[in-house]
Formats: C-alpha cells, sequence, structure tokens
C-alpha cells in the first residue's frame, strides 16, 4: 500500500471559546472510501467537515490530499472537493436552473443542467424562481450539484434532512456511483446509509479517536 | 534563534506573576509624578502672557490627547500581534486597552472644551485637534461596540483587531484631512493647542504630568488586563488556587 | 485545474446584478430614500433659496452618504445567511476578485444612480450653476470609495445580528475623509477655484481603497464570518 490515501487527517485540534471541539488523531480518506461521521448534536460533527473544507482553520495539526498538506496546493485541492451544508446555498430569487448553473463547471452545456434537474423529480419546476418551490424542492436543487459535478471528493453535511424516501434511495445510489467511479464520501448523518462497505467514524465532541487500521 | 522568551510574554499566567510584583511599584511612580505635575503645574508655573491662568488646563489636556493617540496605535498593535501569532493575551491587552483609550479621549475633549469657554467664548468650536480628537473617540467606540457584538469571542477578537488596524491606517488621512478642511474654513485662526514654544518653566510641569500619564495608563491597562485574564482562565488551576486562597483569607478576616 | 461557474470578477458582478433586477423595489429603495430625505431639508430647515443654496452640496453629499451607508449591509448578509458566503471561501479561487465584483455591483446599483439624479436635487436645493459639473463628478468618485469602505464595514458585521447599526457606527470615521473632500470639492467649483484639485484627492482615495479594500474584506470574511 504505497499510495498515499485521498486524505489524511492527522493531530488534528479545534477549539472553540476554550473547549476542544474538534481532537482528531488520525484520520485516513481512500479511493472507494464512504466515510459516516456520526455523534450527537453538537458533538462537533459540521465542526469537522468545515475544517476539511478548509472553511475553518485549524488550531494544530494538518490535513493532506494525496500526501501533500493542502496549505501548499490549497486551490488544487478545493477544486477538486463539493461541500454541500445545512444551508443549501440556493439563492430564492433566482430560478432552480441558474441555481444550479452557477454551481457547475463552467463550460457545462444547458441539456445537463436540466437532465440533472430533472432526475431529482423537478421537471417542470426548472424556471420558476426557487422561494416557490418547497423546502424539500430547494434541497434537491442544492443536491442536483452532485449530479453535474466533477469533484473527486464529496463532504455531505446532513444531506437527508428534508428529503423523502424516494429522494434519500436517489441520493444513496449516487454516493455508490460516485465512489465505484474513483471518487470518496464524507457523510454526517443520523440515518442508516443502505450502502455497502460504509466505514464508521463517531465523534464524540473532543475526544481522540483514530479511524485508520 | 530562541524564541521561548517570546512566547513566554504570551503567557497569562506570567503576566499575572509579573504585574503582582510590580504593579504596586509602578502605581506609586504614577501617584508621584501626577501629584507633583499638578501640584507644580497648577500652583506654580508662571502665567500666560494672553490667557491668564486658564492655560493651566493643558496639563490635563495635553497628556490625555497623547495617551489617547498612543493608546490606539498600542491597542491595534496588540490586535496584530493577536492576530499574526494567535497570542491570547494580546487579544486580552488590545481588549482592556480600548475603555481606557476612549475615557481618556472623552477626558482629552472634556479639557478641550473647557479651556475653550474662556479663551473663545464657547464650550465647543469645531477646530482642527478637537474634530480628530472627536473622530478618534468615535473610532473608539467602533472597536469597542465590535468586540462586544459577537457571541463567539475568537471572532469578536480577531474582527476588532482587523478594525484597530484599518482605523491606524486612517487615522493620519483622518487628522490630514481635517486638517486642511480646517485651514479652507477658517484660515486666519489661531490652532487651540499651539505648539510648544512655551517658556521652559510652563513646559517641565507638563513633562513630568506626560510621564506621569503614560505611567497611570499603564497601571490602568495591567489592571483591567489581570481582570480580564482571570476572567478567561477561571477554569484552571491556578486561578482556582488563587480563588481559594483569597476567600480563605476573608475567612480569616472574620474570624 | 478545474475552473467552475462562479468563478472570478464578471461572474459575481452579474450574478449580483441579476439578483438586484429580481428584487427591483429592494434595489431602488437606497436612491428613493436619497430622494425623499432631501426633501426634509426644506421642511425642516427653510425653503428660502438664499439659504438652501449655500448649504446645498453639503446636505446632497451626507445623504448619498447616508444612502450608500444603510444599503451596504446587504452586500454579504444575504450571501451568509443561505450559505453562499461559505462556498464563496471555500472556492478553488481567490476571494479579491469576487468581493471586487460584488462591490462593483452595489456601486452600479446604488452609487452610479444616485450620481445621475444629483443634478435633480440640486435643482431643488438652488445649487448654484457653477456646482453641478463638480457634485456629479465628486459623487461619481466619492460613492465608489463609500461603497468599498462600506463593504469593509459589511465584512465585519456579516455574521452579527444587529448588524446595520453597528455596520454604521464602525464605518462612519472612515467616511468622514471623503466627504471632506467631496463636498470641498463642490464648494471650490461653487466659488470659481480649482475643483480639479480636491477631486484628484478623491481619485486618489479610490485607488487606494480600490487596491486595500478587497484584501481587507477576503481576511475579514475568511476569519470572523464562519465559526
Amino acid at each position: 500500500m504505497g499510495n498515499p490515501s485521498l486524505v489524511t487527517i492527522e493531530n488534528l485540534r479545534f477549539e472553540r471559546d476554550d473547549t476542544t471541539v474538534v481532537s482528531c488523531d488520525q484520520l485516513c480518506l481512500d479511493v472507494g472510501d464512504i466515510l459516516q461521521i456520526e455523534g450527537p448534536n453538537g458533538s462537533g460533527k459540521t465542526t469537522l467537515l468545515r475544517l476539511l473544507t478548509t472553511a475553518l482553520q485549524p488550531l494544530e495539526g494538518s490535513i493532506l490530499y494525496c500526501g501533500k498538506s493542502i496549505a501548499e496546493c490549497r486551490l488544487e485541492y478545493l477544486s477538486d472537493i463539493l461541500f454541500i451544508g445545512h444551508q443549501s446555498a440556493v439563492k430564492l430569487t433566482l430560478t432552480a436552473e441558474e441555481n444550479l448553473a452557477w454551481m457547475a463547471p463552467s463550460g457545462l452545456d444547458f441539456s445537463s443542467v436540466l437532465k440533472a434537474l430533472e432526475s431529482l423529480g423537478l421537471a417542470g419546476y426548472t424556471d420558476i424562481p426557487c422561494y416557490k418551490l418547497s423546502a424539500g424542492q430547494q434541497r434537491r436543487v442544492a443536491l442536483a450539484r452532485l449530479l453535474v459535478s466533477d469533484a473527486r471528493i464529496w463532504y455531505l453535511d446532513e444531506p437527508f434532512t428534508a428529503i423523502d424516501r424516494d429522494g434519500v434511495k436517489l441520493l444513496e445510489r449516487c454516493m455508490k456511483e460516485h465512489v465505484s467511479s474513483g471518487g470518496a464520501v464524507v457523510v454526517s448523518t443520523h440515518q442508516n446509509l443502505d450502502v455497502q462497505g460504509v466505514r464508521h467514524y463517531p465523534v464524540l465532541g473532543g475526544s481522540s479517536l483514530r479511524a485508520c487500521p | 534563534m530562541n524564541w521561548a522568551w517570546f512566547y513566554r510574554l504570551g503567557s497569562p499566567l506570567w503576566f499575572y506573576q509579573m504585574t503582582t510584583r510590580w504593579l504596586p511599584w509602578l502605581s506609586l511612580l504614577a501617584f508621584v509624578l501626577l501629584s507633583a505635575g499638578l501640584i507644580w503645574g497648577l500652583g506654580f508655573a508662571p502665567q500666560d502672557a494672553r490667557q491668564g491662568n486658564s492655560f493651566r488646563i493643558i496639563y490635563l489636556h495635553v497628556p490625555a490627547s497623547f495617551l489617547a493617540l498612543a493608546g490606539y496605535f498600542l491597542m491595534a498593535a496588540a490586535g496584530a500581534i493577536g492576530l499574526i501569532w494567535r497570542i491570547k493575551l494580546s487579544y486580552m491587552v488590545m481588549k482592556s486597552a480600548a475603555p481606557i483609550g476612549a475615557a481618556l479621549t472623552f477626558l482629552a475633549l472634556f479639557t478641550g472644551a473647557v479651556w475653550g469657554k474662556p479663551t473663545w467664548g464657547s464650550y465647543w468650536v469645531w477646530d482642527a485637534r478637537i474634530t480628530s480628537m472627536l473622530i478618534l473617540l468615535f473610532l473608539y467606540f467602533g472597536v469597542l461596540a465590535l468586540q462586544y457584538a459577537f457571541d463567539n469571542e475568537e471572532a469578536g477578537n480577531k474582527a476588532s483587531a482587523v478594525l484597530a488596524l484599518v482605523g491606524t491606517v486612517n487615522i493620519p488621512i483622518i487628522y490630514k484631512s481635517v486638517d486642511w478642511w480646517f485651514t479652507l474654513h477658517q484660515p486666519s485662526t489661531i490652532k487651540l493647542t499651539s505648539a510648544p514654544s512655551m517658556h521652559p518653566d510652563m513646559f517641565q510641569p507638563l513633562l513630568v504630568m506626560i510621564l506621569g500619564f503614560y505611567c497611570f495608563y499603564f497601571v490602568s491597562l495591567c489592571l483591567f488586563t489581570r481582570v480580564e485574564i482571570l476572567r478567561r482562565e477561571r477554569k484552571t488551576a491556578w486561578v482556582g488556587e488563587l480563588a481559594a486562597r483569597s476567600s480563605n483569607v476573608v475567612e480569616e478576616g472574620k474570624q | 485545474m478545474k475552473k467552475y461557474a462562479n468563478n472570478g470578477f464578471y461572474a459575481y458582478l452579474r450574478r449580483d446584478l441579476r439578483l438586484s433586477h429580481r428584487r427591483l423595489g429592494e434595489a431602488a429603495s437606497p436612491l428613493i430614500f436619497f430622494v425623499m430625505v432631501t426633501t426634509l431639508v426644506p421642511l425642516g430647515i427653510t425653503p428660502d433659496p438664499a439659504s438652501l443654496s449655500v448649504m446645498a452640496s453639503g446636505i446632497i453629499w451626507v445623504f448619498a452618504l447616508l444612502a450608500t451607508m444603510l444599503s451596504a449591509n446587504g452586500l454579504f448578509s444575504g450571501d451568509y445567511q443561505d450559505g453562499s458566503l461559505e462556498q464563496l471561501l471555500i472556492s478553488p479561487q481567490v476571494l479579491v476578485m469576487p468581493v471586487l465584483g460584488k462591490i462593483t455591483a452595489h456601486w452600479l446599483v446604488v452609487g452610479l444612480p444616485l450620481t445621475i439624479v444629483s443634478p435633480l436635487l440640486g435643482l431643488m436645493l438652488s445649487l448654484p450653476e457653477a456646482g453641478y459639473l463638480p457634485l456629479m463628478a465628486s459623487l461619481a468618485l466619492g460613492t465608489a470609495c463609500l461603497s468599498l469602505l462600506g463593504a469593509v464595514g459589511a465584512a465585519l458585521t456579516v455574521s452579527l445580528q444587529k448588524g446595520g447599526i453597528l455596520l454604521a457606527l464602525v464605518v462612519m470615521p472612515l467616511y468622514m475623509p471623503v466627504i471632506i473632500f467631496g463636498g470641498a470639492t463642490v464648494q471650490y467649483g461653487i466659488d470659481g477655484l480649482a475643483w480639479t484639485g480636491p477631486l484628484a484627492i478623491l481619485g486618489a482615495m479610490l485607488a487606494a481603497t480600490v487596491a486595500l479594500c478587497p484584501l481587507a474584506i477576503a481576511g475579514v470574511l475568511r476569519l470572523t464570518s464562519i465559526n
């Protein structure tokens, strides 16, 4: 196993108001992994994801991408990841098409955007402003990004909120397809994923845990 | 190069212990300088040819304005150190410097107004110096308000540090602009705080007062910072011991 | 390296313009505020043309400043609330250009209309004839500075609840040199002096703010908006 993991975390610490929120000695993410981060509310799951996407800076420790520190290859790392958080980043005054076209790779043709929205059950709703859609539909607009993006690593924070059963199945299928074609997924959720080979990483708010064999 | 001494400077415990030893002496020095300066300046310095006795307010006004401005730069420097080296003690100093600087600015404005009445006939004149001092007060208010508006203390410290730095860059621009604006509108007026082409007999007590004010500033800064340290480190062992010891003293005192 | 559709200055400029266009009423409010509030002056002080003409340049400048300041809050707060700001912070680009794009959109929607409408207000306040051209020139440059400085305040207060008032408090001292030279430009013009002098200083301020503010804003957003 000479190849370095896709993403490696080493001795990561993050504090807020003088309490340790995230403390992770080692975590490895390899191609084909689906890593599920679990833990009670407030245990630091979102914070850990934010540290991985560089939205937050750790107090100490480092994150490596393909063996190189992300401080060195920052733009390269960021162009290979995708983050969908609690907030959808969907502009309510724009239409679903406009919102998805904004988040997609540049030069993507319009029909792909439409197809992605339709496969998420939004056919016929793609050219009306998003404030006219329900919360679940707005969430699907955000998730449609997964179908058009070519990012290798997906960081998903509670993606199943406001999604119905069909949506859950669709999302699980997307994840399976993504990891089998050379990607990796880190997802924080309470749900039991109906997917083979999911690794679990319990986060207990500040305690150190290892997640590498 | 061994930077250990620099990082030791960042230890709140070290700061607390050091100030416990040196603060009484510094306070004594401040008291001596201030009393000497006040008595000398108010009582014994010669009268001014034009303004009579009312000029004596400069013994409060000038040191206060000096320190108001110097204090802002110190606050910004503490913020910069906190941002660059992430030293928590630096943020604590910045947080303490803000109210002290604001109070001194207010004192400068107040004494300036008191000076204005007998000299110019009115408490407030839009002179260049006073207007700049007022804007400095607003800059202080901005930093203070920003600090306390954040729920997350870290974010609040960083935001006020950046604002203090932005203000520092702006202070020369503001002072120059106000100066220019003032000469535009009242070119022939004499400046309220004229340059020290003062007789040495008047100037020497002023120097003493300035030194006294500096000492007073540092005493206040240390006192405020000590309180901030105790508040921030209240969950650590050494603060717990300190509290236990002082409550023992209180117990013994009661008996 | 991959490129995304939301990369760069023009992407953010176009998007913010499109967003303003969708909410035209909201986008026009600073302009309407500017006009309405100028009407308060003759009502509150005096309608006498001679007195008004002495104060006209200053009044117009002060209200242009207030209108810009009140609208600065919306620069980043919408993005912060729906998560777009976080996506911007983790997108594979240098933040300076998107930030500049957003501020340019803000100026096109607020500052430029104010500049264009200002002669109308000059008419209402009996501004002397020689003052019109200096007024428009100074407002064109000055409102751009005000947008840039206001954006710094907006970035500092983006994650706060009552950010609007605090933004005003924080940004006011920074605005004062701009209004000093803006008002002076018009005053010089009215007095028959060379008003290109103070205007050049406004230009220099604009150059400095364009260079420095986006850097400061990018830093502030990274440090304080996500916690």
